[in-house]
């Protein structure tokens, strides 16, 4: 990965381990945050603060030490991000959320059949609709008649 | 040792009921499934499958949940030995020699070979767990809260040092793992925590919702970004028969395998991949002509696969002696006593007998019937093979998605999951396993409520850790460890073997 932007002087050497740096700063950060809210207590009697601030602040101490070492220890960089799978993997588990309850089983596995195919490297709408039609016939059969799960068939 | 005795009557009259042997099978047949099939690990389907299991006897549950792991082990070798590919992790080193043997055209010994030292390593594997697990419960019985604190310690740095990548990585893996095992209710105060106000959240993120996310979704993202290229090197595998030469040459490998996994499968952390690794450089370093290693050394095939599912088995025996898990699948079998209402612990043995000794016998039952499904019917699993991914990963990402609404009837759980496959995906990414922050998130409550309970005992005096002799023992092992790493030469060493 290049620099980011013209005037940055330093390079980072490291890209993977400078970013897990960063996410491991977020999170810590986010937790001390969050944890100020929570009353402290003291060592002998830990209030409900007092282990996560510890965790918190170890965690962004970590991401620190990650990401300012990735500046000057040189290390693997980060390949560029699959955005096609990503996108469509996590939005077909989106789409059943979303649907599962209101429209019913069917049509949330109708969709997330559809949806998780075009991730794929080849996408044949014939194959993919038998393959869609049979997988919701098998969500019903197996899930709603076999195990009794309490699923919306169709669409309240 | 007419009490092992009884216990083993007991285990086994546990074990061959109709109904268990059925879900011994089914769990060893889903296993080597999946074993077979690159793209789904032995987490992710327990994971999808646990929801499955709430309707069943938790004695049923987890004999079908630990077949699914152990049978994995078995195969993913047939994948690495004829595709040349890992079905599972654990395999990657018999594609080494396992590959090279199928195309000497002697793909039969060497799957068998692989066969016959798994069964050999999995019954000395959890003939262990027998010797060496009721003597354990009974010391972990006299574990307090500094004691249990120490110990979890100790197993998160074991797991942080032998995971992949950089160590500190892993340590921030680990703690992020604790932290998010914190979101929900805190049980001394009541008070919720980190749920932004969320009602769902109120009673924690499920495990169920973070191991499906950071490995299944995750896995299956990372396996649709490499091309799918699976050319079988054979489509029949004839003559199944190893000849007295392949048995000569591969039994000091199997006893050697099968020590070396049974060891290591004990460390927290360490699983089956560090073993079957551990176990091929050992052999290549006994062996008289080295360079035959990589062109079709039985040994090699023979020792990694007994070391792994050795492994397979002992890793049980922390989690059910101490209630501690050591890799990311115990913390998912943990997990699973939870659920069925069992507090885990060293009690376990004890007041539930039928349980501890029941699952015992059905590992036994359990890897013979992995030998009857993995030589005769081998052919079956190359068929399986012949499936395009493209078919699979809608229906594992289906089954998944029910899963976890069906735990809470929750559209959230769904999504949440899906925000933890994003994660998991760009931990792959970036060069973090994930293993450490799945134990680290179990860990994460109990850890708490053990260090405030030890405090409280020794009214804030941290010195409480270094004065009690186990809790001291544990800490300085620990310490250890992480000595041992940063050491330079065992370092060096650490690399070599990870990433050989």
């Amino acid at each position: 990965m290049a620099p980011m932007g013209e005037n940055v002087k330093i390079a980072i050497r490291a890209t993977k381990d400078f970013f897990s740096g960063l996410i491991f700063i977020f999170f810590g950060v986010l937790v001390v945050l969050v944890a100020r809210n929570y009353p402290m207590g003291s060592a002998v009697s830990m209030g409900p603060g007092y282990f996560p601030t510890l965790l918190g602040g170890v965690l962004t101490l970590l991401g620190f030490i990650i990401a300012a070492r990735a500046l000057w220890v040189s290390g693997e960089e980060v390949k560029s991000l699959a955005l096609r799978p990503l996108v469509f993997v996590l939005g077909a588990n989106l789409a059943f959320a979303i649907m599962v309850r209101s429209l019913g089983l069917v049509l949330a596995t109708l969709a997330l059949v559809f949806v998780s195919s075009l991730g794929g490297w080849e996408f044949r709408l014939r194959e993919v609709t038998v393959l869609a039609l049979a997988l919701m016939a098998l969500s019903v059969g197996l899930f709603v008649h076999g195990l009794g799960l309490p699923f919306n068939v169709w669409p309240q | 040792m007419t009490d092992l005795l009884n216990n083993l009557i007991l285990g086994f009259s546990v074990a061959l009921t109709p109904m268990n042997l059925l879900y011994c099978f089914i769990g060893a047949s889903l296993g080597t499934l999946i074993g077979v099939l690159p793209g789904i690990g032995p987490i992710g389907t327990i994971a999808m499958l646990l929801p499955a299991t709430f309707a069943l006897p938790p004695v049923s549950a987890l004999i079908m949940l630990a077949g699914i792991y152990y049978g994995a082990q078995y195969g993913g070798s047939t994948t690495a030995i004829l595709v040349n590919l890992p079905g599972e992790s654990s395999s990657v080193v018999t594609c080494l020699d396992g590959y090279a043997m199928a195309r000497q055209g002697r793909a039969g010994p060497a799957l068998a070979i692989a066969a016959l030292g798994s069964l050999f390593a999995g019954c000395v594997g959890t003939l262990l767990i027998v010797l060496f697990g009721p003597p354990l419960a009974e010391l972990a019985l006299k574990f307090a809260a500094p004691e249990y604190t120490s110990l979890m310690i100790l197993g998160l740095v074991c797991a942080a040092v032998l995971a992949h990548g950089s160590l500190i990585n892993a340590f921030g893996m680990v703690i992020l793992g604790l932290l998010l095992g914190l979101v929900g209710t805190d049980v001394y105060s009541g008070m919720a925590r980190f749920t932004f106000g969320i009602w769902a959240l109120n009673d924690g993120i499920g495990f169920v919702v973070v191991a499906m996310g950071l490995f299944g979704f995750a896995e299956i993202i990372s396996s649709l970004e490499q091309k799918e290229k699976r050319e079988l090197f054979t489509s029949k595998v004839a003559g199944l028969w190893p000849t007295r030469a392949d048995l000569k040459a591969s039994w000091g490998a199997i006893m050697r395998g099968t020590a070396v996994g049974s060891i290591l499968g004990l460390v927290p952390g360490s699983g089956p991949i560090i073993c079957s690794f551990a176990s091929y450089t050992v052999e290549k370093r006994l062996a008289k002509e080295p360079g035959r290693f990589g062109k079709g050394a039985i040994e090699g095939v023979a020792g990694p696969e007994s070391a792994n599912n050795a492994a397979a088995q002992t890793t049980f025996i922390p989690m059910l002696t101490l209630g501690i898990p050591g890799t990311a699948t115990m913390a998912l079998m943990l997990g699973a006593l939870m659920i069925h209402g069992i507090p885990p612990g060293p009690q376990v043995m004890t007041q539930h007998p039928e349980l501890f000794w029941g699952l015992i016998a059905s590992m036994w039952l359990g890897n013979l019937i992995l030998v009857l499904l993995n030589l005769p019917l081998i052919g079956i699993w190359v068929r399986v093979l012949t499936i395009p991914y493209r078919f699979l990963y809608p229906a594992i990402l289906l089954f998944s998605c029910v899963g976890i609404y069906s735990l809470s009837n929750n559209s959230l759980d769904v999504i949440l999951a899906a925000l933890f496959g994003l994660l998991g995906y760009l931990f792959i990414k970036l060069g973090c396993e994930p293993a450490p922050l799945l134990l680290g998130f179990i860990l994460g409550p109990l850890m708490e409520q053990n260090l405030r309970r030890a405090l409280l005992i020794s009214r804030g005096d941290p010195t409480i850790f270094l004065t009690r002799a186990m809790s001291l023992a544990f800490l300085l092992l620990a310490a250890l460890m992480l000595f041992l790493m940063i050491a330079p030469t065992v370092r060096r060493r650490r690399e070599e073997v990870l990433h050989e």
